[in-house]
């Protein structure tokens, strides 16, 4: 039972999970589910009464009930009590105070990360204002290899994302060979694929390593398709770097995509023993987003951000090189507006990032939400300065197979421009390498790329 | 401001005020992507940040669009069928984004108008969905070749419903109450950058509330630019059908007339 009074009305929450919930910055999909606070004064009670909430209580109260749920049975059973120690006596509101304190520098949070469950990190973060979620991820820098080193300081990589509505492989073809002659792709060249066919998806797969073996890109490739796909493809050879999957917060919004624990293991093992990387071996790729295990009809009275947090206790265990909030995707239905958009990517960002994940964002909205490309600039802007690891890179914005709109290989250019940040040192050197960047990160003349001179093959055959 | 007369797309400006595209220009034949844009500094050319504009000006104004039920309702009964307007339970846009739950409810009032009007095999619902302006512009010339081929098949159509604020599941509790063997929706599709009208065609066998899409059937990209309306008319003629012969919707209907477990 928790409670707080304001003048004379008191609040009463029966559970952790309610009162989460109650705690949540406003946003449409907890309306929807029917957990957000009614008004605004009881949303601040239940900041006040969560900001006395012992941390323990999270280790001692599961959400999702530990019998039901192996996402909850995994943040328990792998839950670092050492880790924890340092702010096991703190309540939420003083890992609050304790989390912007200079206190938590680098090193204090990093050794932290482990001892964090994703409900203590969602809880912090619901008391924390925009500034503050940037501020405290910004201290953290998340360091993952695979064929380039992703995460460092001052670096901002981008997932190229060449895109078509029927996979012709000319026409991603055509987008991919933009990306490139714009600086994008270090973070990964992925496609999503039109059809989950294995054939396609296998085709695909031989394009995209063809094209990157033809450049020597130092990168990784990866066509988006279900794990269970990318399991038969990997049997069958396929040229796969990266293992990609959708994932959720509980058992039952992951049961909705087709995967278990179990299932990711055999794929991240599988994906390993490829053995394709060359500086470092950090194989799986995630996407999440808030309202998924509402949308699955599988939140269990959570609010979406709660969930969302859990959903990176099933990231973590699997050491990815990348995860990406695909925050503006799901819809006004989940997050109304550009407002409610531009907070929740801060909090996947800070919550990724303080769990110990390298975090990037998807910046995007469809044409039904309440946002347009000044908000993607706004939160673009923001995330920059939070240390995100890495954005999509789309030609025009315009993804024409996904029918939304995330951000332009320009964005990735203005971004890197106003804030000084620089490409994945490898990616950077095969740029200036190919005439494509200068010294100092800037774009060439576009003539001047040596790509130009020989364009890959998929652009050749059947000519134009 | 009157809208003066539309042209598919702004003056181009005069090439001396923008900066070129670029040299690999020739790629834009292989991809409707908007590659080669071109850069001024950082920046997309104005040219390409002004046609990206106008896109999403388009697909915003079909979300915001409304039906034009008067039209329709003047329009419709030419097609031989009575005509009834229902509303959902979201009572305005705002509410419908928000609140999808509501858009496949109907309103109490408007159960009273769909009970008691006697079996049918097939019920159509025109719904406004995520664009309006698709349903005005293309449900009646779709309906105007569908509909006789069905009544030549010897189907009983029962009546047109116009439906406002509505989602695809709606149709479920509209076709129970009609006591329809199997529903159509024709609803505006969510509006991307190359196409704000865009028809998408529903249908579930035996609707009642509480149906879920595998038990739904979709013909998606209604529009002159997509699927035309004589080829979606023969592909929904074919489909209908062999759901009212099988007596079944969803995962289990193959729109190339091939059945699973069959």
């Amino acid at each position: 039972m928790y409670r707080h009074t304001v003048r004379q009305r008191t609040y009463v929450c029966d559970d952790l999970k309610t009162l989460l919930a109650r705690a949540s910055p406003p946003r449409a999909g907890d309306a929807l589910a029917g957990v957000a606070a009614a008004t605004y004064e009881e949303r601040v009670a239940a900041q006040y009464a969560l900001a006395d909430v012992p941390l323990r209580n999270f280790l001692h109260e599961a959400l999702v009930p530990y019998e039901q749920d192996e996402v909850t049975r995994l943040i328990i059973d792998t839950h670092d009590a050492a880790a924890f120690a340092p702010v096991g006596h703190f309540t939420v509101g003083q890992l609050r105070d304790w989390l912007v304190s200079d206190a938590a520098d680098a090193g204090a949070l990093a050794a932290l990360a482990p001892g964090l469950t994703p409900e203590m990190v969602a809880a912090v973060s619901k008391l924390l204002r925009n500034q503050e979620l940037i501020a405290v991820a910004r201290r953290v820098a998340v360091v993952t290899r695979f064929r380039n080193t992703l995460g460092l300081r001052g670096r901002l990589a981008t997932r190229l994302q060449p895109n078509h509505p029927t996979d012709d492989p000319r026409g991603i073809a055509a987008s991919l060979v933009d990306g490139l002659l714009y600086g994008s792709g270090d973070a990964v060249i992925g496609i999503n694929p039109a059809t989950d066919n294995p054939r396609a998806v296998r085709n695909l797969l031989h394009m995209l390593d063809a094209v990157r073996e033809q450049y020597a890109i130092p990168t990784q490739s990866c066509v988006l398709c279900h794990v269970t796909t990318a399991l038969q493809l990997i049997e069958q050879g396929a040229p796969v770097d990266l293992t990609f999957q959708s994932i959720a917060g509980t058992e039952a919004a992951n049961a909705s995509f087709g995967i278990r624990l179990a299932l990711l293991q055999e794929a991240w093992e599988a994906t390993l023993a490829l053995n394709r990387g060359t500086v470092g071996q950090d194989v799986m790729y995630f996407e999440t987003g808030q309202g998924s295990a509402l949308s699955a009809n599988a939140h269990h009275g959570l609010d979406q951000q709660t969930c969302e947090a859990r959903a990176y206790a099933v990231a973590r265990r699997f050491r990815p090189l990348l995860v990406n909030s695909v925050v503006g995707f799901i819809g006004p239905e989940y997050l109304y507006d550009g407002k409610q958009i531009i907070r929740a990517a801060l909090e996947d960002h800070f919550c990724g990032k303080l769990l110990g994940l390298p975090m990037g964002v998807d910046v995007c909205y469809t044409n039904h939400a309440e946002a347009d490309q000044d908000d993607t600039d706004t939160l673009l802007t923001l995330l920059g300065v939070a240390g995100c690891n890495f954005i999509m890179g789309v030609p025009g914005a315009d993804d024409i197979m996904l029918g939304y709109q995330s951000t332009s290989f320009h964005d990735a250019l203005y971004l890197r421009r106003v804030l000084g940040l620089r490409p994945a040192p490898e990616f950077e050197a095969w740029l200036r390498g190919q005439g494509i960047f200068d010294a100092q990160g800037r774009q060439l003349p576009a003539a001047a790329a040596q790509l130009l001179g020989q364009l890959p093959a998929a652009l050749r055959a059947g000519g134009g | 401001m009157n809208p003066a007369p539309v042209s598919e797309s702004p003056a181009p400006l005069p090439a001396a005020d923008g900066p070129a595209p670029d040299p690999w220009a020739g790629l834009q034949a292989f991809t409707a992507a908007r590659i080669a844009l071109g850069r001024t500094g950082t920046s997309e050319p104005l040219r390409a940040a002004l046609a990206f504009r106008l896109a999403h000006a388009h697909a915003r104004d079909a979300v915001y669009s409304a039906l034009e039920t008067d039209r329709l309702l003047a329009e419709l009964p030419a097609l031989g069928l009575p005509v009834l307007a229902v509303h959902s339970r979201a009572e305005n846009r705002p509410q419908y984004l928000q609140r999808p739950d509501w858009g496949r409810q109907l309103a109490a009032e408007s159960r009273q108008v769909l009970a008691g009007q006697g079996p049918c095999d097939a019920a159509v619902v025109l719904a406004d969905g995520l664009s309006a302006a698709a349903v005005n512009a293309h449900a009646a010339p779709l309906l105007r070749l569908l509909l006789p081929r069905l009544a030549a098949a010897g189907l009983r159509v029962g009546p047109l419903v116009l439906a406002e604020q509505a989602r695809v599941a709606l149709g479920d509790e509209a076709g129970q109450l009609l006591g329809a063997r199997l529903v159509l929706v024709l609803i505006g599709e969510r509006p991307g950058l190359s196409a704000p009208d865009s028809l998408g065609a529903y249908f579930t066998h035996g609707p009642r509330p509480g149906l879920t899409d595998e038990a739904r059937n979709c013909v998606s990209n209604i529009r002159p630019e997509g699927l035309g309306y004589a080829a979606a008319a023969d592909k929904l003629f074919f489909l209908l059908r062999e759901a009212l012969r099988l007596g079944l919707s969803g995962v289990g209907l193959k729109d190339d007339a091939e059945l699973l477990g069959a």
